[in-house]
């Protein structure tokens, strides 16, 4: 589980996900419709004034943090300690879950709630707190129904249940939790709300995420609609907090401007329906709050950023605005990408996280039209680090197809006579596998090209022959 | 109250300055920003003005809205009561509403006011309340949001349990946006001062958009929601 969706090979990822036209509408009608209101929240909205001035805001707040992101942590965890928390440094998600899964332990807790948090996803923490005898339950509406569906795995940053029709999610409902109703969304959301009521009251632990870490107060700050969140840490005595070591900025005033790009880059609202933010000023004797609350800040990869070219990467607020506009996402869906991290942001993150190995290919999901770039409300320049992932991957393979036909391509240039000779039998060469001018199933390289469309054939003649008759008749 | 734990904190910073490529920042000083479009937004706006985009927003935001003056508050609260159904009323425990004379309001509709000393039982009854009612400390006109700074008293169950919020948001503490409360915060944490467990940022019912993208309104927290502006001015 964790960080990775499935086994199969990218290519037949795509496969599948081209052939899937109920989640390709989906995603389509998505994009747009999330596209449509961040923009209306954003450049259409007069009254915040120039969206570009509050992305250049962003940009450097975030770049500021990051380069100063030593100081910070340990700002962060000195306050947050000072008023009680217990603060864990966690270099791999096994140091998370292992620390968290001793907790659970300590506390005897069978039941945990948790509200919707791509790290601990990205930990595979249900998982662990499964092999240890505890009760997960997810509380977020997409996450609960990708839970009963059998842990279906998230395909969209902010609606991880994107792939899925309310027909669908009805009869999930009905064979799993023996719904009886119709597949309107009020009514499968009031059935949510009725069987996690209790639930949410008798838990013994809280699990979060973390939106963003305010170092100057030890304040974990969480940004909703559901009002999930303030259930999974209202109730549990025990909570815990799970951030990437990125998420944090220096002071409440850095804070106002990420929960503004956040609320508005993500789901087009001026702000959420919650920012709840929670410092761990803990009495023994609350009704409706922890006594107790954990914070277990994860590297899992993130440090291999880390002054290198693509540190903008960690700027990252996870708003999903560039996989909103990414043509390429738009075609093969979440699932494809194989992480739970999709589109440009994934495609970007994945490699840094999980390695060139398991994830290189992952860059070349993107046309490189930049449109993630111009979307990314902290400037991240996704386009770029897309190409220097695709320049690492094919010097970190060697010899690859792309690579072996660049030199091919090279020694045949360096040599007139060598060129000519390819030019001149390039017709012959493909003539069988031409028909009506065009190239329908194209060998080797070409043959990626031609699954999806035609490749027209070499004309007859050739340039430099056209060139020597144009030359003549001009002097004539 | 007892001092947390820290685990494991010098290996990580310590990796992280060095893949910085320089030695552990001891000392950082927040650089004068270049950019602060956040000043700008109802910049110069009267408190009327403030008033009126609070409850345009809170409009948007599918929650009802109420004004109404000090005098009159105790008799536009008991309308809002009637409206959503009476039934079991929540208040949190604070001395606003005996300031408003709202103490016999409180009597009359056998409302239970949060004791801590009650313990759980403030829970048993909040849960199946079917309206909370609070004073908000903060108001942001550019969205609808009420702000509250839970504690003991002011009990974060309120907002979040009942069917129906009411949140009573003095005139005078509407301000333009976040950015406001968020300076005040900051100003308050460089002072040496602790900040509430929770400071919660509400606007509007819970809601959601996970199925299909159609937006649902009452998801876990409260299915509706009441914002009632008096005149303190």
């Amino acid at each position: 589980m964790a960080m990775k969706i499935g086994d199969k090979p990218f290519f037949d990822r795509v496969d599948d996900a081209l052939e899937d036209n109920f989640m390709r509408n989906a995603m389509a009608e998505a994009q747009d419709g999330l596209r449509g209101r961040k923009l209306k929240a954003t450049v259409e909205d007069e009254q915040i004034g120039d969206w570009e001035e509050w992305r250049s805001a962003g940009e450097e707040i975030r770049r500021h943090t990051l380069e100063n992101l030593d100081y910070y942590l340990n700002q962060l965890s000195e306050n947050f300690a000072r008023q009680g928390g217990h603060v864990y440094f966690a270099e791999t998600a096994e140091d998370a879950t292992r620390y968290i899964q001793d907790v659970a332990k300590k506390k005897n807790a069978k039941k945990i709630t948790k509200a919707k948090s791509m790290v601990t996803e990205e930990i595979g923490l249900n998982q662990a707190l499964e092999e240890i005898g505890c009760d997960v339950y997810e509380t977020d509406l997409a996450e609960y129904i990708l839970q009963i569906d059998d842990h279906d795995r998230p395909s969209h940053i902010v609606v991880p249940s994107l792939h899925k029709n309310k027909e669908k999610i009805r009869d999930t409902f009905r064979d799993k939790a023996n719904y009886t109703g119709t597949s309107e969304p009020c009514e499968l959301t009031a059935f949510a709300r009725s069987q996690l009521r209790e639930t949410f009251l008798e838990a013994d632990i809280g699990v979060t995420g973390c939106n963003f870490a305010v170092a100057e107060s030890g304040t974990i700050s969480l940004v909703t609609n559901e009002g999930n969140a303030n259930m999974v840490t209202t109730f549990p005595k025990t909570q815990i907090t799970v951030m990437g070591m990125e998420r944090l900025v220096p002071t409440w005033e850095e804070l106002d401007v990420m929960i503004n790009l956040l609320s508005r880059s993500a789901v087009g609202q001026k702000i959420t329906t919650y920012v709840t933010n929670l410092t761990p000023q803990l009495e023994e004797d609350s009704i409706d709050a922890p006594n107790e609350f954990h914070l277990v800040i994860l590297d899992a990869g993130r440090s291999n950023a880390l002054g290198t070219e693509f540190q903008s990467a960690l700027h990252c607020i996870r708003c999903a605005a560039c996989v909103n506009v990414c043509p390429v996402y738009r075609h093969i869906g979440g699932h494809a990408y194989g992480s739970i991290y999709q589109g440009p942001i994934g495609a970007v993150l994945s490699p840094i996280l999980g390695g060139y190995e398991e994830y290189g290919e992952l860059p070349y999901a993107s046309s490189l039209c930049a449109a993630c770039t111009e979307a990314c409300p902290v400037k991240i320049p996704l386009h770029e680090h897309l190409i220097k992932h695709r320049e690492n991957y094919v010097e970190k393979k060697g010899m690859t197809a792309e690579k072996m036909a660049m030199k091919t391509f090279g020694i045949g240039a360096s040599s007139p006579a060598l060129f000519k000779l390819a030019v001149k039998g390039m017709p012959a060469v493909l003539g069988p596998l031409v028909k009506d001018d065009s190239i329908s199933s194209g060998p080797g390289p070409m043959k990626l090209w031609t699954s999806v469309r035609e490749f027209p054939a070499p004309g007859k003649g050739n340039f430099r022959k056209w060139f020597d008759d144009h030359k003549k008749g001009r002097n004539q | 109250m007892a001092v947390g734990t820290i685990h494991n904190k010098d290996a990580f910073i310590n990796k992280i300055s060095s893949k910085l490529g320089r030695d552990r920042n001891e000392s950082v000083i927040l650089p004068k920003w270049e950019h602060r479009p956040q000043f700008e937004v109802l910049k110069g706006a009267s408190s009327d003005e403030l008033a009126a985009a609070f409850k345009n927003n809170s409009l948007e935001k599918s929650t009802y809205v109420v004004e109404t003056d000090a005098k009159n508050l105790a008799s536009a609260l008991e309308k809002v009561i009637e409206k959503y159904g009476g039934g079991q009323l929540v208040a949190s425990n604070d001395q606003r509403f005996t300031e408003y004379g709202l103490d016999e309001l409180l009597k009359q509709t056998k409302a239970h006011v949060w004791n801590p000393v009650l313990g759980e039982e403030n829970i048993a009854v909040t849960k199946k309340a079917n309206i909370g009612m609070f004073f908000s400390d903060a108001a942001l006109a550019e969205s609808g949001t009420v702000v509250q700074f839970n504690d003991k008293d002011i009990a974060r169950s309120i907002s979040l349990l009942p069917m129906a919020y009411v949140s009573i948001i003095p005139k005078s503490t509407i301000v333009p946006r976040m950015t406001q409360v968020a300076q005040a915060i900051h100003k308050s944490v460089e002072e040496g001062n602790n900040l509430a467990t929770c400071i919660n940022f509400i606007s509007g019912p819970s809601n959601s958009a996970d199925i299909e993208m159609n937006i649902v309104i009452g998801v876990h927290g409260p299915v509706e929601a009441v914002h009632v502006i008096v005149n303190d001015m």
